[in-house]
């Protein structure tokens, strides 16, 4: 075992920082500032503790984490608007930790932390949803490259990102989990195309992306050939503790939504609706302090099938909470501001007007493993049950009826 | 509502667990509960109780130290809890060692808690088993208390019964009082009507000491449900894995799997809301209310739904007298009940996070 950093430690450390590099000058200042600023915390270690040294980390345990960030925050220090990284945080750093080689994590983990390069995820296909390992992109070997062609979609960000993590088919002779590799995607690469992918909210904040005759040098592949199903392994339980696992405090998120709605407006109570805003507050708080209790727990490890029930518990809470806010609201919630098709750079689940939030909560039991995906994974992986009988598991991907 | 309390279980608390799962496993089996309920003639399970409160010491737990016990160790308490409520255990370690116990705080009772702390006492808070807020007050006079209180649980058998009255709660020796049991819908936690006719009273405590009483039970009462309803989540998820139809185990069909992987998660969060009472018990009470009606409702959901899957994914094997299950049916669905019901914390927790129905 490396280090024991304790927490006086690292509070030295960040005083020691902060005195060095003024906070609040650089969260006013210009853009380079900020960068300056954001790259110097990444260089001492402040940015992820529970990181190895060199790579933005300290070793520390992952608990001391909301340390540093509460420290940035209360001197005024700019973020790295986590907002618009979160996949480049949630999901592709944890991945590059795990199975990227020495020049893989020193060359994309700082500038992913920084928000210099924004990240996107290209795995779901149009005929590889639930059943991610079916995926028919293909990845051909040519000489030091390999050459992509097929198709992605449910592309959050990639109209803004600067790389993508990417899973695609390199042998389709073999059963589906055992063809895939993993690889980095440079999305400003020739024949990468990126179309927007208009949801039933009006917004595109989805994509398509269209691959065509797209070449990766092979030294941009995570993991061995042939393991892509273990490296997803990585993002996917990183995913899953990302949607809906963040620290927060009592009432926000959805539910600090449908409470303001009941106090605002007498006039819309009925004893009906109390009942329901109460069970739902309920939830919501159980739901909160079981995210506190899952990152205690996670706080030496790496996030398990847990993980899972805190997104399927997120995903339904959200879809009942903003059902319960329109019914609360009646004719005024029938109002919405715009069916403009924007292209937000950041989401926020709890924004816009009650119709948003209805309309979006119907994805969060879609995005990032359908609820009956991670009711599969709690049941077998949990709890052990027996899978159901399967057909696609021991043919070669090839031969598989679609 | 800190996010600083640690919810975490430490080493010591998960050996106190496997030790009292230990000896449950040898001294508490469904068949001995089966039977102690199947003759339904005595008020607890006395040699077990013996094994809990004097050979392992846990009857103490929330004594003060000056009085003989542990002080106030409420994760330790809750544990204990937990491990009774998996076991359905007949004894009245939530009634005596942690209601009464409760009540009587750091009281004038000096010589009670010690003899309560030892084992060598039981004693019973009378007030009805589904009690949440002001309790109702007997009439005393001259150093006597009359009237009558129904539901009591755990009284039939409890050496001493605190009294709520008029000006303070009294103590009163359970041969002075008339104890009628009732057939209970829970026989391992027997109810009894209790009457009192000027019946010798010695004032132990304010009458305030029973909602702080009430707090404590409604926290301790939810560890018991978490331990019940993970025995019942077991407990399936085993028979579901052994048990064929139509070619296959019954556990791989999704329509079961998902049921349970939804307890599951209910279960993790019950779990979590437990552990944050508990710790906020433990850490003072700064949360106290708001906490406890929190884990009641939530215990109460996870073990009534935990106990009624058990029940159906069991089959007909499920519904038979002859398998445990409906033990833990009845102990659920009574918990429900005892100390406010999910609706009545419901409605106490709208007033207290200003979420009022009528305006204000």
């Amino acid at each position: 075992m490396a280090s024991v950093m304790t927490e006086a430690d690292l509070r030295a450390r960040i005083s020691a920082f902060l005195a060095e590099h003024e906070p609040a000058a650089a969260a006013t200042g210009s853009d380079s500032d900020r960068l300056a600023f954001l790259r110097a915390r990444f260089d001492a270690g402040l940015a992820w503790v529970h990181f190895p040294t060199g790579l933005g980390g300290l070793g520390a345990g992952r608990s001391l984490q909301p340390v540093v960030d509460d420290a940035f925050a209360s001197a005024g220090a700019p973020d790295n608007r986590p907002g618009r990284i979160g996949i480049g945080l949630g999901m592709a750093a944890p991945t590059i930790l795990v199975h990227g080689t020495d020049a893989q994590r020193s060359r994309f983990l700082r500038p992913l932390w920084t928000g210099e390069e924004v990240w996107c995820q290209l795995f779901s296909e149009p005929g590889a949803g639930s059943d991610l390992a079916g995926l028919g992109t293909r990845a051909r070997r040519d000489g030091d490259d390999w050459v992509l062609d097929g198709q992605k979609v449910w592309t959050s960000m990639a109209h803004v990102a600067r790389w993508a993590i990417l899973l695609a088919r390199t042998d389709p002779d073999v059963p589906k989990h055992a063809g895939l590799s993993y690889f980095v995607l440079d999305m400003t690469a020739p024949g990468v195309e990126v179309r927007p992918l208009r949801q039933l909210t009006g917004e595109a904040e989805f994509n398509e992306v269209y691959l065509t005759g797209v070449r990766i040098p092979d030294a941009h592949r995570l993991g061995e050939v042939g393991e892509g199903w273990k490296v997803a392994q990585t993002t996917l339980m990183n995913e899953r503790v990302s949607i809906g696992g963040g620290a927060m405090p009592r009432e926000g998120g959805m539910i600090g939504v449908l409470a303001s709605a009941w106090r605002s407006d007498p006039g819309v109570r009925t004893p009906g609706m109390h009942d329901t805003v109460m069970r739902l507050w309920v939830r919501a708080e159980a739901a909160r302090l079981t995210g506190m209790r899952v990152r205690q727990q996670l706080a030496a490890g790496a996030p398990g099938p847990d993980g899972s029930a805190v997104k399927l518990s997120f995903a339904t809470l959200n879809q009942q909470i903003s059902a319960a806010e329109l019914d609360l609201l009646g004719d005024e919630g029938l109002r919405r501001d715009s069916w403009a098709m924007g292209r937000p750079e950041e989401v926020d689940f709890t924004g816009r007007d009650a119709g948003y939030r209805y309309l979006r909560a119907r994805g969060n039991s879609i995005e990032g493993g359908t609820s009956e995906v991670l009711r599969n994974i709690i049941a077998e992986r949990v709890l052990g049950l027996p899978a159901e009988p399967r057909v696609d598991t021991r043919v070669a991907w090839k031969d598989l009826p679609r | 509502m800190s996010d600083v309390l640690d919810v975490l279980e430490s080493p010591d608390e998960q050996d106190l667990r496997s030790g009292v799962r230990d000896m449950l496993a040898a001294e508490c089996t469904g068949q001995s509960v089966l039977s102690f309920v199947s003759a339904g003639a005595d008020a607890y399970d006395a040699k077990l109780w013996r094994t809990v409160a004097t050979g392992m010491g846990l009857a103490g737990l929330l004594v003060p130290e000056a009085q003989g016990g542990a002080g106030a160790q409420h994760r330790a308490a809750a544990v204990v809890a937990e491990e009774l409520g998996r076991a359905v255990a007949p004894v009245p370690f939530l009634s005596s060692a942690v209601v009464a116990t409760t009540a009587l705080g750091s009281s004038a009772a000096h010589d009670l808690l010690g003899r309560l702390a030892s084992g060598e006492l039981t004693a019973a808070l009378a007030v009805p088993y589904g009690l949440w807020s002001a309790p109702p007050r007997l009439s005393s006079q001259y150093g006597a208390v009359t009237g009558t209180v129904r539901g009591v649980a755990d009284a039939l058998g409890a050496d001493v019964l605190l009294v709520p009255a008029d000006d303070g709660l009294y103590a009163v020796e359970g041969t002075a009082v008339r104890r009628a049991r009732i057939a209970s819908l829970d026989e391992t936690r027997p109810l009894c009507d209790l009457e009192f006719t000027s019946a010798p009273a010695r004032l132990v405590a304010p009458v305030a000491a029973v909602p702080s009483a009430l707090r404590v039970a409604a926290v301790m009462v939810a560890a018991e449900q978490v331990g019940l309803a993970s025995w019942c989540l077991d407990t399936t998820v085993a028979y579901l894995k052994e048990r064929y139809q139509f070619g296959r185990p019954v556990g791989s069909f999704q329509a079961l799997k998902h049921r349970l992987a939804d307890l599951w998660v209910e279960l993790t969060q019950a779990r979590a809301v437990v552990a944050y009472a508990v710790a906020d018990l433990a850490d003072g009470g700064d949360d106290g209310l708001i906490a406890a009606s929190l884990a009641k409702i939530v215990g109460s959901e996870v073990a009534v739904r935990a106990a009624e899957e058990c029940v159906q994914m069991h089959g007909g094997i499920g519904f038979t007298w002859e398998h445990p299950a409906h033990l833990y049916l009845k102990r659920a669905k009574a918990t429900s009940v005892a100390y406010g019901s999910p609706d009545r914390h419901r409605a106490r927790l709208a007033t207290l996070v200003d979420l009022p129905l009528e305006a204000s």
